[in-house]
């Protein structure tokens, strides 16, 4: 299983302080974050993409790939990549670039967006949200996997021709997790292409997750890539942990109480008991993220949202130690003793690397070589 | 069993729109019941989930008693919707409640309007603020809507000659209504999702 962090990258004043940090700090914390996060022993970071205030999140490959350059082991992902009004062509080219830079530590979670002025200012409708969701990623899938492209759709210039460059490292593309909050259509698009579902999972109640997972799985099985126990499953988390859960409860309110998203609504009791929010000691954590497990079957990442809210960049350092040394350990432990054989790990370069060899190696082995097959080899590389 | 829920936004207590909401409701029920249709009634008072419609306002989803009376309404064969009229209008709190509904909810659902106020003066507000909401909503709506001012309840009792009249002449539409439709819950897409390739064919 894997565990790691996301962020939206959210420009937030601090509530205790009234300070908000400049783009500039904000940028370089989101660096200190991640390498934090590999130090740590964490497996994934994953970077928001954002094209308004408060937020620092555009360009996210370039986050990404500076990151990359400091990091030697953690997987690079998104949370989210806009495929409703991003250009396949420059997703295709710009995470293909950042395999080749990385060695392959990069998969990608695409998401639809849900600030409206997003889909004019890049020319699109956003009630259109869901086609341009099917159909830019239709594109990109074939973008990854066929080296020439003949392609006419709704929403783009039709394409003759045209090779997307460069080539995925080792013709194996990022793999994709498809992320949605509430849309039965996206855990229907994750499911037809094989690909990983993550379910945003933070701001809604358990028993929602569960019907979206639920579905997800179910509709896996029925698009033939396995039984609905193997289909990828990753959730969202938030905590927030001191020693003594008094403390933190105390510390996390005021930050809770302003929240952009649920701030001077429900309570923090309330939002704790209805959401995945856990606020208290890494034991409490421990206990509550091995649930999510009860309702959506055993799954493979979990992402957890640590630096938001205005929280200072020290508390969030502060934060990934308690998750990495405390929590983390346990939970691999735990999760990994109680998942079955055949469930499997969420895919990595590597792993899709050898499973793409060992399908080519039994079709060799299935049959005699004759002409066509060489051909069809040959092709593929 | 024809289940009817009955919405009412009524803050004081005892509460005048409440006491309409259950004349609407038990007419409904009689009428049904004299055409040979079991129903039952249960009225969700607004009082109580103030904080919850809220907090569903900000958050995006209904938590706890909210959530129940969400799915009550989703479930219901048809609603009996009743506001007290502020400001020249139903109330912020009955307009929130049907805001934080999921799309859809009330479409094609039979749906029977009342409100009350101090004077008679405001009775319009039924057909030039309310009757658009639930045509937005896409709610089919009887052609009766019952609009009671503080004389109406006179003689203390409900079973004054114009009000009680209004009141049988509306729920006979709403009966009629929800005979004609019959029970009709709309598609779960949880249940029956959308094929892919149809989802594709169909951009």
């Amino acid at each position: 299983m894997q565990f790691g962090i996301f962020t939206v990258g959210d420009l937030t004043p601090d509530p205790t302080t009234g300070r908000t940090p400049s783009e500039h700090e904000r940028i370089r914390a989101t660096v200190e974050i991640a390498k934090k996060a590999e130090e740590v022993g964490l497996d994934v970071v994953a970077v928001g993409e954002h094209h308004n205030p408060p937020f620092v999140a555009s360009a996210p490959t370039t986050t990404l790939a500076y990151i990359g350059a400091q990091t030697e082991r953690v997987i690079l992902s998104t949370s989210t990549t806009l495929i409703t009004t991003t250009d396949p062509v420059l997703i295709a080219e710009s995470y293909a670039k950042l395999q080749h830079l990385t060695d392959g530590r990069v998969d990608l979670m695409m998401g639809r967006g849900n600030t409206g002025p997003v889909y004019p200012w890049f020319g699109k409708d956003i009630r259109d949200g869901i086609n341009l969701a099917i159909e830019n990623y239709a594109l990109l899938h074939r973008l990854w996997r066929e080296d020439v492209v003949d392609w006419e759709g709704r929403f783009r210039t039709p394409l003759q021709g045209f090779t997307s460059t460069p080539r995925p490292l080792d013709d194996v593309p990022p793999f994709v997790w498809h992320g949605s909050i509430r849309s039965p259509e996206i855990a229907e698009q994750a499911a037809y292409y094989g690909d990983g579902f993550f379910a945003n999972h933070i701001f809604w109640p358990a028993s929602h997750t569960q019907r979206m997972v639920s579905l997800y799985r179910r509709r896996f099985e029925h698009y033939g890539h396995g039984s609905a126990d193997q289909a990828v499953v990753g959730l969202g988390g938030q905590v927030f942990m001191r020693p003594n859960s008094q403390d933190a409860v105390r510390e996390f309110r005021p930050y809770f109480d302003n929240a952009p998203v649920y701030g001077h609504g429900p309570s923090l009791e309330d939002f704790t008991r209805e959401t995945p929010l856990t606020v208290g000691s890494p034991q409490q954590v421990i206990e509550r993220t091995l649930g999510f497990r009860e309702y959506v079957g055993d799954y493979q990442r979990q992402l957890f949202l640590m630096d938001h809210a205005g929280l200072p960049l020290k508390t969030v350092l502060e934060q990934l130690d308690i998750l990495g040394e405390e929590v983390v350990p346990v939970l691999r432990r735990e999760f990994a003793a109680l998942k079955p054989a055949h469930v499997p790990d969420a895919p990595t370069h590597a792993s899709l690397v050898a499973a793409r060899d060992a399908a080519d190696d039994s079709a060799v082995e299935a049959s005699p070589p004759s002409v066509e097959l060489v051909e069809t080899t040959e092709a593929k590389r | 069993m024809t289940t009817i829920a009955v919405v009412s936004a009524g803050i004081s207590v005892p509460s005048s729109t409440r006491i309409l909401a259950d004349s609407l409701g038990s007419a409904t029920q009689r009428r049904l019941a004299a055409l040979g249709q079991a129903a039952s009634y249960d009225v969700i008072e607004l009082r109580g989930l103030a904080h919850l419609v809220t907090d569903n306002a900000l958050t995006g989803f209904p938590t706890g008693a909210l959530a129940d009376a969400v799915r009550r309404v989703s479930e219901a064969d048809a609603v009996i919707a009743v506001t007290p009229i502020y400001t020249g209008s139903y109330s912020g709190l009955f307009k929130t409640f049907f805001d934080v509904l999921e799309d859809g909810t009330l479409a094609g659902k039979p749906v029977l309007m009342g409100a009350t106020a101090g004077t008679a003066r405001h009775s319009l507000v039924l057909e030039f603020a309310m009757r658009p909401l639930f045509a937005y909503l896409r709610a089919d709506v009887v052609p009766t809507a019952v609009f009671a001012a503080s004389e109406d309840f006179g003689a203390g009792s409900v079973r004054g000659s114009s009000l009680s009249d209004r009141i049988d002449r509306a729920a006979g539409e709403l009966a009629d209504k929800v005979l004609r439709r019959g029970t009709a819950l709309p598609a779960d897409p949880f249940e029956n999702p959308t094929p892919f390739e149809d989802l594709l064919r169909d951009i």
